[in-house]
């Protein structure tokens, strides 16, 4: 049989990912006996009061007859309140939220005009990172709520009244789950949750004319402001990634059980991360390092901006019209559209300026892109979130600052100009050493320092 | 023998845990608003000293109020912290019912600030839940609320949610292994605990009769409890105390008891009651 891997696209820029797990939001369940491999997965939430809609990315390469996943929701779904979305979606927040790099290069110090720090747009933010990123239902007291067809998929909606039930409800209905699936599935049922479980329908999905599964979306109502990460973990090893993109209106989501910790940012590293997969490869290893020094123990915040703006610009911020696509109920419909972004040409790295408040304009939409990597060991609860009123900008940008290209002795600013680069360039290796927990040697071999003047001793010159 | 007042220990305590925290923890709190926290409190109750020409009054209370609040608040800007501090310190001089002051001012900075003050907001994950802050926390708290010989309210309450929140798990049909790991997730809360013994263990806010303190503690713990975990919403513990704080007038009026004075330190209601400013 065929070996079933549900990855997420964006992880694969990045997460080091280990072993068998399962995604974070439920169980993928597939019908072979093989087993299931997870990336990062990625959700989108987006939040008002109790208002909720939740997307969900799979980046499926099985067979489309083996997919199958099981999510507990809130409450019964209405037919209309499940939607199949659009992968692009994902795409571009991730595009507009990713860890970036910022170039700036340093003035001739031989040129005596009134230098501008010219700063220039690294051909655009190199994306890294993604994280970057056979007995009756009755007997059983499991309940088939609703049977829909939604796009490409045949949608069951479950309730259950034990555990053990609903574990041989799926089996026999042909999902493979985990084995000790009832333990996990019980707290879920226990609170009164139903189980929304997606299989592809083959004749539909050819319809669509996709290789691939788009993303599940629901809408629903609930007080809890929640992500049920718990069930995904029923037989991992191993830490798992989830990117988390929490759409709201009034300011930063941060996890109330565990702690949210910003990543280390708008440090200055060599330059050389300019170059192939360097950044790519520096952020992927700085995460895991960091994730690492928590325990696994902390959310990281990776970005958190008002989407009517951003400096710089990873990306066009979201239209109207997309943010809609994302599940944001408030936003402007068709037709309104963000603000053009590309830099006009001779212009400094892309930006678009926060807007003046219009009256009667529409309400704003903040992004939060939470990026967890977890084990069942040390996050036991599923994760809870609440909305702060912080509204201070955050992102995970990284500085390189190019040297002057100058000759020692082209003036008598050069000297000074020089030493200070050879120490400042000294820095960034270290910082970039403690950062991803490096071999600082192998680091300052990488670098190709430019010519700097030998020290003179410091006692040299003492005696006279 | 004059005795160290208790409060010595907590402002102590409460300095050594912000430093840890800040240190530690990548709290998001600013120096300055460390400081301006602090700053405001002081010169807040300094006016409130002279506006009622009161003596004998010194200016611990102030002190643990800001690093309460330092320890609690998080804002975007630095004016929310010195603004709630002042209010937290004015409602404790004009809040009073029958002289005791109705909120503890800490609680009540916080409360007044998330509800009415922009850009300002409570982590309540922020301490994460490592076992060995846990012990420390639960070690130092002790201290300070056994000194303060009303160390029965900070153990109630911990015993009441603790236990109220051991009985959701087990009704909730968790296999005993895994709901002991979120048992220990939820009882490591370090906010969770510094409200147990920083907070709900503050003398002069609760009930003076014993039983009434007992009664009193056991709402806010219910109450806590039933916010965070049958409304799932956050910060329980904080707006349970701040509801509940005007029952315990009535408390005190149905039940008198011993008001609690502070040792070495004449407690202000006496001071504002002797000097005929307010009621007794």
């Amino acid at each position: 049989m065929k070996l079933n891997t549900f990855t997420s696209i964006l992880s694969v820029h990045i997460a080091v990912l280990a072993g068998t797990a399962h995604a974070f939001c439920g169980f993928y369940v597939g019908k072979a006996d093989a087993n299931l491999f997870n990336e990062a997965s990625q959700v989108i939430v987006v939040r008002d009061g109790d208002r909720t809609v939740v997307s969900m990315l799979n980046d499926y390469k099985g067979e489309f007859k083996e997919f199958a996943i099981v999510v507990p929701v809130p409450s019964v779904l209405q037919k209309g309140q499940i939607n199949v979305g659009d992968k692009k979606i994902f795409d571009r927040l991730d595009a507009y939220s990713a860890p970036r790099l910022a170039e700036y290069f340093d003035p001739n110090p031989c040129d005596r005009r009134q230098y501008e720090m010219a700063r220039k747009d690294g051909s655009g933010p190199i994306m890294s990172a993604a994280p970057a990123p056979a007995t009756s239902s009755r007997a059983l007291g499991v309940t088939v709520e609703a049977r829909y067809t939604v796009g490409e998929y045949d949608i069951v909606i479950l309730s259950a009244t034990q555990s053990d039930g609903l574990e041989t409800w799926l089996r026999q209905n042909g999902y493979r789950i985990p084995k000790n699936s009832a333990k996990a599935l019980a707290p879920y049922i226990r609170q009164n949750m139903k189980f929304f479980v997606a299989a592809v329908n083959l004749a539909e999905q050819a319809k669509t004319g996709f290789t691939m599964l788009r993303p599940l979306q629901f809408a629903y109502e609930s007080e809890k402001f929640m992500l049920p990460i718990r069930l995904g973990m029923a037989n991992a090893n191993g830490p798992q990634d989830l990117i988390a993109y929490m759409l709201t209106k009034n300011g930063r989501v941060e996890t109330s059980n565990y702690r949210t910790v910003k990543l280390p940012a708008n440090v200055d590293l060599p330059v050389f991360l300019r170059q192939g997969d360097e950044f790519r490869n520096f952020y992927k290893v700085m995460f895991g390092e960091q994730a690492k020094k928590e325990g696994y123990r902390a959310v990281f915040t990776e970005y958190f901006w008002d989407m009517g703006w951003c400096d710089p610009c990873a990306a066009d911020p979201l239209s109207g019209d997309e943010l809609r696509k994302a599940g944001v109920f408030w936003a402007g419909g068709p037709g309104v559209e963000a603000p053009p972004v590309a830099p006009l040409p001779g212009q400094p790295q892309g930006r678009i300026t926060p807007p003046r408040p219009v009256p009667g304009a529409a309400q704003p939409v903040m992004l939060t892109r939470l990026h967890v990597r977890y084990t069942p060991e040390t996050f036991p609860e599923d994760l809870m979130f609440q909305e702060t009123k912080d509204r201070q900008n955050f992102q995970t940008r990284y500085v390189l600052r190019h040297a002057a290209k100058v000759e020692a002795d082209a003036c008598p600013e050069a000297k000074p100009y020089l030493e200070g680069v050879s120490k400042r360039q000294e820095q960034e290796a270290q910082q970039l050493a403690t950062l991803t927990g490096g071999d600082i040697s192998a680091i300052r071999k990488k670098l190709s320092l430019p010519p700097a003047p030998p020290q003179k001793p410091w006692w040299e010159g003492l005696w006279r | 023998m004059r005795t160290l007042d208790a409060r010595l220990f907590q402002v102590a305590f409460q300095a050594l845990l912000l430093t840890a925290g800040v240190l530690l923890r990548d709290f998001s709190l600013l120096p300055a608003q460390m400081a301006l926290v602090l700053a405001s409190a002081t010169i807040t109750q300094a006016f409130w000293l002279r506006f009622f020409g009161l003596r004998d009054v010194g200016y611990l209370s102030p002190l643990i109020t800001g690093f309460g609040l330092a320890m609690l608040l998080r804002a975007d800007s630095l004016w929310v912290h010195p603004l709630a501090a002042l209010l937290a310190i004015s409602a404790k001089f004009l809040l009073r019912i029958r002289g005791k002051h109705v909120f503890n001012p800490a609680n009540f900075g916080v409360g007044v600030a998330l509800i009415v003050l922009p850009g300002a907001w409570v982590s309540p994950g922020q301490w994460g839940n490592d076992i060995g802050i846990g012990v420390w926390l639960v070690a130092l708290g002790a201290l300070v609320a056994q000194r303060a010989r009303r160390d029965d309210a900070a153990w109630l309450f911990l015993a009441v949610f603790l236990g109220l929140t051991a009985t959701r798990l087990f009704q909730l049909g968790y296999p005993v292994e895994r709901g002991w790991d979120v048992f220990c997730h939820q009882a490591l809360n370090g906010a969770l605990l510094l409200f147990t013994f920083f907070m709900i263990s503050d003398p002069m806010t609760l009930p003076d009769h014993p039983a009434a303190r007992r009664f009193h503690v056991l709402l806010v713990a219910v109450a806590a409890f039933t916010w965070q975990f049958l409304f799932y919403r956050p910060n329980g513990a904080l707006w349970a105390l701040l509801c509940l704080a005007p029952l315990v007038p009535l408390w005190d009026f149905l039940w008198p008891g011993n008001r609690h004075n502070w040792h070495g330190n004449k407690p202000l209601q006496t001071t504002l009651a002797k000097s005929g400013k307010i009621a007794r």
